[in-house]
């Protein structure tokens, strides 16, 4: 019955695939998004395979390897259903017994329970974990249920009757109506509403116009759109074909990292199903419309994320972005009209229709509708991927849902937006996040990325190193940008090194203007925002390092000195042996002594030395001690210290 | 096309639609620096010297001169504060990155900008305005010379697969390069190549 | 000979002058590099200016106009591993391989790479060596993971 034809042949098919599959059949899911695959979920997915089929399992529990659920920190992880047990950390060796325990015998397995890191109480289910409870999962909610490999999963869940409803009740005009009202704005970035941008494209003039995705993601510390795509890329589709329809385009083009390769594999598999269902291809769904997709893979430029550079770089150029001040919505990629969004907001559009845009606007703040997804990473204790409705404050999202910061440390800021983005400090956490308020702050909501960083990070360093991977990213084309950047980092790397001037500050300010004023491109013209934001959050910290020359969190390596306590060492040989610049002297029973001139400060000696002793400390705050002289004998040995 | 009025230094203006701004504040008599713009070739909106205040509906922004196109009711400003402020301080990024190149010595002049307040540890004369490339692909069709590489390691490179064979005979890029530094580029690309193939030649 | 390789993968686009990101990306992935000759023979094949063909290799990082080294090791460098020490690991890898950071050694033993992000941002700081991912990195793992290169 393949291809399905009309909305009524849809219907029965979703009800054919529901028929055939048994609720109370027990179904295991395994994610294999790419932090659960750096985790080794590869090596569970085939233990679970063959232990199936040694007990004599097959056919009587469904096994998934689905894409990302979000909590990277804890994989691999397992979510039994119906019962929906979650199991975290997941081990090969844990395979066994959780098939005869859960599967069998219907019992959880207590051990791998998700422990409540504040109660100690262990977790059943998925969602009575802090991190998922304050979640509204409207996006990314299916990925554990769903098999980006099978798109019957994908309709057994509702998929592609958004579609469905547009090609065979509405008009174009009224689907973009639909959107107008959602007010949904482009996750991509800049926020740009995206049923302005669609009815710019479709009235622009011209009879071939283009959709495309953008799936460049580049910002550094994100990737949601890359767990979008690898877990559930019919919904991306879903979104696509629909704004293919309401715009007038036949062809879609799917901008794609190739740094991301199982997202690519399980996008390309998802459009040869999509097509031999007829989702895709000619007159989808008996309506009529046509509508093929074509995939173009990045090669790694950062810049070409931005629209009319994506545009230059799926012709197969350089991509770097145009100068001219048309956009692309009516000049795009070959010069005719084109409709670039970002894969979350495509993946907005199946919800949106299906739900209508009142419910969807009754998410979220007043200016910024529906719900984001985060990327909650660096200094945080529930690092992974989050979603929760516009306006939750970033205290509720750090601290409830990520559960504050590991070891005891003290909060210090948070930076959204990526590298155009800026650093947040405390006093400003109960602020809403949403397009609107985040600008206010000096920051963006940028496409997601939300990196926490403790006591222990220095801002001067960090916006050193924001504009260091600017300047890489930059495509040298426009001179503010070029040189600007490349004299902000010159400056920064100074101050880093403790060779700041008084003045240094001054003239970051001065530059940074020129570079927002002049460049041609958005990732000029927002690369000084890192600078910006931590000056004006964090000038003190500036003022230590070229004032002082001290750094305060004790990371500039230059203003840093590693020491090992004569009274501490127990001349146990390790960090003597682990220093590859033979930076320390010492022998058997004899003080370890770091040579300061030869030390490169790697920091070996102090992650090596045994807690026990605790030898090695890093000195940034006083004075480095006068150096015991060579062959001091240790200390005599402590009772009950071996 | 037809023709649209617009205020260019609070004086009238009836030009083509779509006449880039940079040439109709020429007809206006207003003089706009520029390094990287020449009306034979395509705009290249690198340089950004030429940005000038655009007011529309009411709105202020800088742009550049030489891709933005002539509308109709919006108002120009070649040399209001805005535009001055930020042309010193690009002039100072120039200067810093490029301090001996007379083009640039003559602009900060006009501008009042002296001695940078920082030194670049990693100069380059060639600013990139890409004359030279669009010169050799778009009048010569040859392509003997192009960018390579990006942010602070971009550069301009005469390829020697192509440029062996035809620059010596043509050579008319270097003299369209604003900073005169393409003849030293060439002269290291292209001239010591071919002296020292000259040489192998003629000893074996 | 090798360019029989390359000709499959251009007809696979049918000489489209605009695919030639993925015929470099397809081509690299069976020679590694984009040697002089393969730049040569693709420019001739698409009818492009060759210029515009280091222009592009040149820009994108993906692409090697050098010889690669026999084992890669990558580094992330991304914003969540940077907070978590990757400059450590990076500085420590390259003191150890005895090359800089995106740069390959004289003996095209190794080549060791950075990467801004690797989406695995829970794990920080990550490596790629050889291809198999490495989370929560410690400096003094480092040497331990180049220990059984060829």
């Amino acid at each position: 019955m393949l291809p399905v034809k009309s909305a009524l042949e849809l219907e029965q098919l979703r009800d054919s695939i529901i028929a055939g599959r048994d609720p109370a059949k027990p179904s295991i899911a395994l994610c294999s998004g790419s932090g659960c695959h750096a985790y080794g979920s590869e090596k569970v997915a085939a233990a679970f395979e063959e232990e199936i089929q040694r007990r004599g399992l097959a056919g009587k529990v469904d096994f998934r390897r689905t894409g990302c659920h979000g909590l990277c920190e804890k994989g691999p992880v397992v979510i039994i259903y119906p019962n929906d047990i979650c199991y975290v950390q997941v081990a090969v060796g844990d395979v066994p017994e959780i098939l005869a325990e859960t599967i069998e015998n219907g019992r959880a397995v207590e051990r791998l329970l998700y422990v409540d890191p504040v109660t100690q109480e262990r977790i059943v289910s998925e969602k009575d974990i802090p991190f998922y409870k304050y979640q509204n999962r409207l996006i990314f909610g299916n990925n554990p249920k769903i098999s980006p490999k099978h798109i019957e999963d994908y309709i057994a869940l509702g998929g592609y009757s958004a579609l469905s409803k547009v090609l065979t009740q509405m008009t174009p005009e009224q689907v973009l109506d639909e959107v107008d009202r959602a007010n949904v704005r482009g996750r991509g970035g800049a926020g740009f509403p995206a049923g302005k941008k669609w009815r710019t494209c479709r009235e622009a003039p011209g009879d071939i116009k283009y959709v495309a995705v953008n799936c460049d993601e580049g910002d550094p510390g994100a990737y949601m759109d890359r767990s979008l795509m690898e877990g559930n890329p019919h919904e991306i589709l879903e979104g696509l074909i629909i704004g293919a329809y309401t715009i007038g385009a036949h062809e879609g083009f799917i901008y794609i990292r190739a740094e991301y390769p199982l997202a690519v594999d399980n996008l390309r598999v998802a459009l040869r199903q999509a097509e031999e269902y007829g989702f895709l291809g000619e007159d989808i769904l008996g309506s009529g419309f046509n509508f093929k997709v074509v995939v173009h893979r990045g090669a790694g430029a950062f810049v070409s994320g931005e629209s009319s550079a994506l545009m230059t770089s799926i012709e197969g150029k350089a991509g770097e972005p145009r100068p001219k001040y048309v956009r692309t919505s009516v000049v795009g990629i070959w010069d005719r009209p084109t409709c670039l969004n970002n894969v979350e907001t495509w993946a907005n559009i199946p919800v949106i229709i299906n739900e209508g845009a009142e419910w969807y606007r009754s998410l979220g703040t007043k200016g910024s509708s529906g719900t984001k997804i985060f990327s909650l990473v660096g200094k945080v204790n529930n690092t992974g991927l989050v979603e929760v409705p516009m306006g939750m404050t970033l205290r509720d999202i750090v601290f409830k849902i990520g559960g504050g910061i590991p070891n005891g440390k003290k909060f210090k800021a948070v930076q959204t937006g990526g590298p155009s983005g800026g650093c947040i400090p405390e006093d400003q956490l109960d602020v809403p996040v949403d397009f609107d308020e985040l600008t206010k702050l000096g920051s963006m909501m940028g496409s997601g990325g939300m990196i926490v960083m403790d006591e222990d990070t220095c801002m001067v360093d960090m916006a050193r190193y924001f504009l260091e991977f600017l300047s890489d990213e930059s495509c040298g084309k426009c001179i503010p940008c070029r040189v600007g950047i490349g004299v902000m980092l010159q400056i920064l790397n100074n101050i880093c090194e403790g060779k700041g001037k008084p003045g240094d500050i001054e003239i970051l300010e001065d530059v940074a203007k020129v570079v927002k004023e002049g460049s041609l491109c958005a990732l000029g013209t927002t690369a000084a925002n890192p600078v910006l934001t931590t000056l004006r959050y964090f000038r003190s910290e500036y003022e230590e390092h070229i004032n002082n020359q001290r750094c305060p969190a004790g990371v500039c390596k230059s203003l840093i000195r590693y020491h090992i306590k004569p009274e501490a060492c127990r001349a146990c040989l390790l960090c003597l042996e682990n220093c590859s610049m033979m930076a320390i002297s010492g022998w058997l029973r004899r003080v370890h002594i770091i040579d300061q001139e030869k030390c490169n400060k790697c920091g070996t000696c102090l992650e090596i030395c045994p807690p026990l002793y605790n030898a090695v400390e890093k000195i940034w705050f006083k004075e480095l001690p006068e150096p015991v002289a060579a062959g001091t004998k240790v200390p005599r040995l402590r009772e009950g210290v071996r | 096309m037809s023709e649209v009025t617009l205020k260019i230094n609070g004086e009238e203006v009836k030009v083509e639609e779509g006449t880039s701004l940079i040439e109709v504040a020429r007809k206006a008599k207003a003089n706009v620096p520029s390094l990287c713009y020449n009306r034979k070739l395509s705009p290249f909106g690198a340089c950004r010297l030429c940005m000038v205040e655009v007011i529309k509906d009411g709105k202020s922004r800088l742009v550049a001169s030489c891709v933005y196109p002539a509308e109709e009711g919006i108002e120009v400003q070649t040399e209001s504060e805005r535009v001055v402020s930020f042309r010193k301080g690009l002039l100072e990024l120039m200067l810093a990155a490029a301090p001996d190149v007379k083009v640039i010595q003559n602009y900060a002049k006009r501008y009042g900008v002296e001695q940078p307040r920082f030194t670049i540890e990693k100069q380059n004369i060639c600013v990139l305005c890409g004359l030279c490339v669009r010169y050799c692909a778009e009048i010569k069709q040859a392509h003997a010379i192009g960018f390579q590489s990006r942010g602070t390691n971009r550069k301009v490179v005469f390829l020697p697969q192509i440029a062996l064979k035809i620059c010596p005979d043509c050579k008319e890029c270097l003299s369209v390069c604003p900073t005169k530094q393409l003849p030293e580029i060439y002269r290291e690309q292209v001239e010591l190549l071919l002296e020292n193939n000259a040489g192998d030649s003629a000893s074996s | 000979m090798e360019f029989d390789l390359i000709d499959e993968i251009i007809d696979g686009y049918k000489c489209d002058q605009s695919k030639l990101v993925q015929i470099f990306l397809d081509v690299q992935i069976k020679t590694r590099w984009l040697s002089p000759e393969t730049l040569k023979h693709i420019s001739d094949r698409l009818n492009l200016p060759l210029s515009q063909l280091y222009h592009v290799a040149s820009f994108y990082k993906a692409f090697h106009l050098e010889p690669r080294g026999r084992n890669v090791l990558a580094v992330c460098v991304g914003t969540a591993c940077h907070v978590r020490g990757a400059q450590r690991i990076l500085d420590k890898a390259s003191e150890i391989i005895g090359t800089p950071p995106d740069s390959t050694t004289a003996d095209e033993k190794f080549s060791l790479d950075t990467v801004n992000c690797l989406g695995c941002c829970a794990l920080g700081p990550v490596v790629v060596m050889n291809g198999e991912t490495h989370g929560k990195v410690q400096v003094s793992q480092v040497e331990e993971l180049l220990r059984n290169c060829k």
